[in-house]
């Protein structure tokens, strides 16, 4: 929530210079939104002309008993009807088309801007309060543009018209009305203030209430494990119960305004009828005129309701287009070069070269997570990395395409910076399978051909062949069926083997491999190296690697120790030479066992 | 085969039998949750005529006051215009206080009746068992729980609300209509038909667009949520290009869906306004010429012309009632489809207290099959002593993990029962089972929180003492300590960086914590680098001494610390001994051990 309030700051501009930061999606929205207003201020002089008909019959025919002459007039009221509506449908029309295309064209803007930002800003912002932009905030950039502003614009010229006419009625009566309306200004514009707090509250509190149903259901094994479903129940059920508590404070301050809509209006129209009936006695005002002024009086309603409302309405949505920018003005830090040069024949020579990382939040009593580290890795050789939880092996291998970008030294594809190659050609040449796998809702065979969507048949099942997972024959619909968020779900393990298929059949120079079978049992583990052993005899590859089985797949083994590559060499060499890998990798029990076979012996 | 719980939710072939029992099954669940509160009802629903009928009065007590009022004050008369006047803010102080009642009131049921149904979806959601959320998936069971009871809400909240009073407003209105003038009463009547047939033809629109929108709103966001949490994969497969387009397209269905919606709007407002304003001149023609005639006052005309203005004010929010009302309909069928599962791995009626278990577990003549065709574990006898050490080792599908969740009551045998101190677990209370017996799994879950009130999970009323001292025995201490905020540190704000590694030595110390008498581990230390394990190692050693423990682990490092091996093959155990006896020995385990030694170097 913390996040959320912080991004809620204003911007320094004035509401509506901030609001005319939408006029380049807005521009070819404009000429419609101007006709709309047009058509909607027609409308509302047509419905204020109406009255002032009723008054010219009720003072002319009905008080001469005229028959004839009421006819010309009901024509005339009929017509002015008929014009109303058509100018309300034609209001619509015009704004309607405008308003959807600036929501569209705003929404794929931000979601490419989103796209193309670097991972870092994406772990600071969690997915949600993203989500609540493009859904909930272009919406109602949408809706101020066809609706907000167009009412707001007509519904105060319509205030002043119609207060010239109830002054041209009777001017006492006129000032009687205006007076007497105003508090429904202060306080409507008093109450969406206060509503909009408890209504953001109310929002705030139903997220984290869907939080808790959704680790609730994620974390259910563990509730189960441990006998915490009481627990949980009880944490729920008092958050259910403030937001009950919020709801009803919500009703509170509905009922509030509902109070005073209904009562500041009916007051006034009895007090209006009152001092209407004084006047009138003293001739200072007609049947017709009185008429005229209620009937005018209630056109006014809600006109005089909604301007409250609706400056509130442009409040919020100025909120909303600071919220948009804040996310659009992000200055992208990974970009690709301005002439990018290209590897025409790659070979998959990979060398960091006095690489630093640090994470942008990263403490300053903290050293750099890399600090330093030099390693080469050779076309075709299989570069096993090795160190604790937390030396920044997995950091280490989101470098090289450029997920995150160095803090400082460089990292060579063939000699060449990986800076200076676009980022589409970089991770053309790297490819990459990480710890927990990501699928996406589409089916097996577009998840496994993510990397390489144009390749046939034969590359998809090599793939699937050496990650061992076949398992995808016999689901539903086979290699059609529909995987991810919305599809099939499928366990650890089987995910785990699907993201090493997708980086396999991506068939890139280099493969980066984040500890790609923790999730495996040992008899699928042993299938899988064994199938992977013949991809990585002509593939450059860099595997994270926790157990010695999988530092076998490896050529040669780096060792991370303190943010630098403190030996390299094989397997069996850094055994013999280094303790701290010997301690890394080597199991208690071998020592153990051993101690215990010699005691045996 | 009868329907019962969540069957048939995907099925769009229900017989007209199984729909009924559908219905009737959603409509009981209502029923039960208006009985509470069915008092409050009775009082809401008088609260709301009596304020409708005091808003109503307004036009009926201007028209009196001219028609009754002006006339009499020619004879220097002020009473009856006296009486109106008073009568008029009267009515507008109780009206208006009436309405806000109204509004609280109706705020307090729908949100007890929310809070009540929440609840209850949430309890059977932690009853029901694994085999049940393992079937229905996680994003259903949210779903029913989030977007669900939303919809539920917004019939409650609103739906009903507006449907309610906007009925009695238009009937109130049409009654004082043909109280103030019977022919106005009798036009307004008539306006009903084409009424009738624009709104019919809105909601038969409106329904089919709004599911529609919903889809194509649903859609949008899942695949821009996906985007987000899967940015590294998207970005590593080069895959930015390719969510474009898909996303414009989703982007330009839902503008599409939606355009089509705000049209239809387009259509019903004005022509709501066009039946009101040709209304409006028929009232005006029939009246004038009655009140030309003289059989009508003016101040009666302009009753009428204010009411017939009113009357369709209500109608635009009506006519939605029936899109909340298809959306809520169709979430409490499949909540109460929800509730109505029984849980089969129920809790006991009469439950036996186990205060101190001392933790000796029983097999007795267990059979466990998923279904018919499925028979994982077939007649299946096993004593494990208290205070034991068991590893347990087979391959994939020998019925390893299915040993562990019949312990740890996941799930019941199929026959026979499973004893903890020859308590039928099924006997056993769950808090007493819950303390004696806890499951750690390879899924190591995190609660949105700090560090510290994940591992306290494991015990609500640990001391920070016990916590740390917990998380030292596993090791897990120094990582813990050098995050920003240290046991402090919230764990999702850092979510991506707490590794799989890390969140399982987090998910020991919330076991170790818990100080169960038995302990099982299911693969629990497969995403742990090979130091932290051995620090785990050490830590269970002492842990362990004087409790019994199942271990499953496919590295056979864990054998190190048991008292005994038990290997297992197709739901059978074919080698049951001590870990030097087997391995000193020829059968499976001794070549397994063998084989994994070999691994190591």
């Amino acid at each position: 929530m913390s996040a959320a309030k912080a991004t809620e700051r204003k911007s320094e501009l004035s509401t509506a210079r901030a609001i005319a930061r939408i006029y380049p999606y807005a521009r070819a929205a404009m000429p419609r939104i101007g006709l709309g207003m047009l058509a909607a201020l027609i409308g509302a002089l047509v419905a204020l002309f109406i009255p002032q008909v009723l008054r010219g019959l009720v003072d002319g025919p009905l008080s001469d008993g005229v028959l004839a002459a009421v006819w010309p007039a009901v024509a005339l009221v009929l017509a002015l009807g008929v014009l109303e509506a058509a100018m309300i449908a034609l209001r619509r029309w015009f704004v309607l088309v405008p308003g959807t295309h600036v929501e569209a064209r705003m929404r794929n803007d931000f979601y490419n801007k989103l796209q193309d930002l670097p991972v870092a800003f994406h772990d600071r912002w969690p997915s949600g309060q993203l989500l609540s932009r493009v859904v909930s905030d272009l919406g109602l950039i949408r809706r101020w543009l066809a609706f907000g502003v167009v009412l707001l614009v007509v519904n105060v010229v319509t205030i002043v018209i119609g207060f010239a006419f109830l002054l041209s009625i009777n001017w006492m009566l006129g000032v009687l009305f205006m007076v007497c309306s105003t508090p429904l200004w202060i306080y409507g514009y008093l109450f969406e203030k206060k509503y909009s707090i408890v209504a953001r509250r109310s929002q705030d509190q139903s997220g984290d209430l869907a939080t808790s149903v959704e680790e609730s259901v994620h974390g259910i094994r563990v509730l189960k494990a441990f006998g915490r479903g009481g627990h949980a129940l009880k944490n729920f059920a008092s958050q259910a119960e403030d937001l009950r508590g919020t709801e009803i404070e919500k009703a509170r301050a509905i009922a509030g305004i509902w109070l005073w809509l209904l009562l500041v209006p009916d007051v006034t129209f009895a007090l209006s009828l009152f001092g209407g009936a004084f006047l009138w006695l003293n001739g200072d005002i007609t049947t017709g005129g009185l008429v005229a002024f209620f009937a005018t009086a209630t056109v006014l309603r809600w006109p005089v309701e909604s301007i409250g409302f609706l400056l509130s309405m442009t409040f919020d949505t100025r909120t909303a287009v600071d919220r948009f920018f804040e996310v659009m003005d992000e200055v992208n830090t990974i970009t690709d070069p301005e002439q990018p040069v290209s590897v025409t024949d790659p070979k998959g020579r990979l060398v960091f070269e006095d690489v630093h990382f640090r994470y942008q939040d990263s403490p300053a009593r903290y050293p750099d997570l890399l600090d330093g580290i030099d390693l080469a890795i050779e076309p075709g050789e299989t570069m096993a990395l090795v160190g604790l939880t937390g030396s920044g092996k997995t950091t280490l291998t989101a470098l090289a395409t450029r997920l995150y970008d160095v803090t400082g030294g460089r990292i060579l594809l063939d000699g060449v910076d990986i800076r200076d190659l676009s980022r589409e050609e970089l991770r053309t040449h790297i490819a990459m399978a990480f710890e927990d796998a990501t699928l996406f809702s589409a089916s097996v065979r577009d998840n496994v051909l993510l990397g390489r969507p144009d390749a046939g048949e034969d590359a998809l099942a090599e793939a699937l062949d050496i990650a061992q997972a076949k398992f995808v024959y016999d689901l539903p619909d086979g290699l059609d069926t529909r995987i991810g968020e919305e599809g099939l779900s499928l366990s650890g393990g089987q995910r785990q083997r699907l993201a090493l298929a997708r980086a396999v059949a991506a068939r890139p120079e280099v493969l980066v491999l984040d500890d790609p079978l923790s999730a495996l049992d040992v008899d699928t583990e042993a299938l899988v190296e064994a199938a992977l052993r013949k991809v990585l005899a002509a593939t450059t590859a860099l595997i994270v690697a926790h157990r010695p089985s999988t530092v076998m797949l490896a050529d040669r083994v780096a060792l991370l120790e303190n943010g630098r590559v403190t030996a390299v060499g094989t397997h069996s060499e850094l055994l013999a030479t280094s303790e701290h890998y010997r301690f890394v990798i080597s199991s208690l029990e071998d020592e153990q066992d051993d101690s215990r076979v010699e005691v045996n012996a | 085969m009868s329907m019962t719980g969540v069957d048939g939710e995907d099925r769009n072939d229900l017989t007209k039998e199984e729909s009924r029992r559908i219905r009737q099954r959603s409509f009981a669940l209502l029923r039960s949750l208006v009985k509470p509160v069915q008092k409050k009802v009775v009082l809401t629903a008088i609260v709301v005529v009596l304020s409708t009928a005091l808003q109503v009065s307004g036009p009926a007590l201007i028209g009196l006051g001219i028609t009754v009022g002006l006339p009499a004050l020619t004879d220097q008369n002020w009473m009856p215009l006296g009486i109106v006047v008073a009568t008029y803010l009267v009515a507008a102080v109780l009206g208006s206080v009436s309405i806000a009642w109204y509004t609280i009131l109706t705020a307090q049921l729908s949100q007890a009746m929310l809070l009540d149904l929440r609840k209850r979806v949430f309890v059977q959601t932690q009853r029901l068992s694994l085999e049940f959320h393992e079937k229905y998936t996680s994003g259903r069971i949210i779903a029913r729980q989030t977007s669900d009871l939303d919809s539920i809400k917004e019939l409650l909240g609103n739906g009903v609300n507006q449907l309610v009073q906007g009925g009695l407003y238009m009937l109130f209105i049409a009654v004082a209509m043909f109280i103030v003038d019977w022919v106005s009463g009798l036009v307004l009547l008539a306006s009903l038909i084409p009424l009738a047939f624009l709104t019919r033809w809105f909601a038969d629109r409106s329904e089919k667009l709004f599911r529609e929108t919903r889809v194509a709103s649903a859609k949008l966001i899942v695949h821009f949520v996906e985007t987000m949490t899967g940015i590294r994969a998207v970005k590593a497969f080069r895959k930015e290009k390719r969510n474009e387009k898909e996303f414009a397209e989703h982007v330009e269905h839902y503008r599409d869906a939606n355009s089509k919606v705000i049209q239809v709007f387009g259509l019903y407002d004005p022509g709501l306004m066009l039946i009101g304003n040709v209304t409006l001149g028929f009232v005006l023609l029939f009246g004038g010429m009655r009140v030309v005639n003289g059989e009508l006052g003016i101040g009666l005309l302009l009753s009428a012309l204010l009411y017939t203005r009113q009357f369709y004010g209500p109608m635009q929010e009506m006519a939605m009632f029936y899109n909340a009302y298809q959306a809520a309909a169709a979430a409490l069928e499949k909540i109460s489809g929800v509730l109505e599962e029984r849980p089969t791995v129920p809790d006991p009626t009469g439950p036996i207290d186990l205060r101190q278990a001392r933790g000796h577990v029983t097999f007795d003549g267990v059979t466990f099959a998923y279904n018919k065709d499925r028979v994982v574990l077939p007649s299946f006898d096993l004593d494990i002593p208290a205070g034991q050490t068991i590893a347990l080792v087979g391959s994939t599908g020998a019925g390893k993990s299915t040993l562990a969740k019949l312990i740890s009551r996941f799930y019941d045998p199929t026959e026979g029962a499973v004893l903890l101190d020859g308590v039928d677990l099924r006997k056993l209370h769950p808090k007493d089972l819950r303390r004696a017996i806890v499951m750690v799994t390879q899924e190591a879950y995190l609660f949105s929180g700090t560090v510290a009130d994940n591992i306290a999970l494991g015990k609500p009323d640990a001391s920070r003492e016990e916590i740390e001292r917990a998380a030292k025995a596993v090791g897990a201490h120094e990582f813990i300590e050098s995050l920003p905020n240290g046991y402090e540190t919230d764990v999702n704000k850092r979510g991506g960086r707490v590794s799989a590694g890390q969140r399982q030595l987090l998910s020991f110390a919330r076991a170790f914590i818990a100080d169960p008498q038995v302990l099982i581990l299911d693969e629990a230390t497969a995403s742990l680098d090979i130091p932290s394990e051995r620090l785990v190692q050490d830590g269970l050693q002492t842990l362990l001494a004087d409790r019994t423990a199942v271990i499953i682990a496919h590295r056979l490092s864990t054998v190190a610390i048991a008292d005994r091996v038990l290997v297992m093959e197709h739901g059978r155990i074919v080698e049951d001994g001590a870990p030097a006896d087997l391995i000193g020995g020829t059968g499976r385990f001794a070549q397994l051990h063998a084989a994994w030694r070999d691994s190591l170097v």
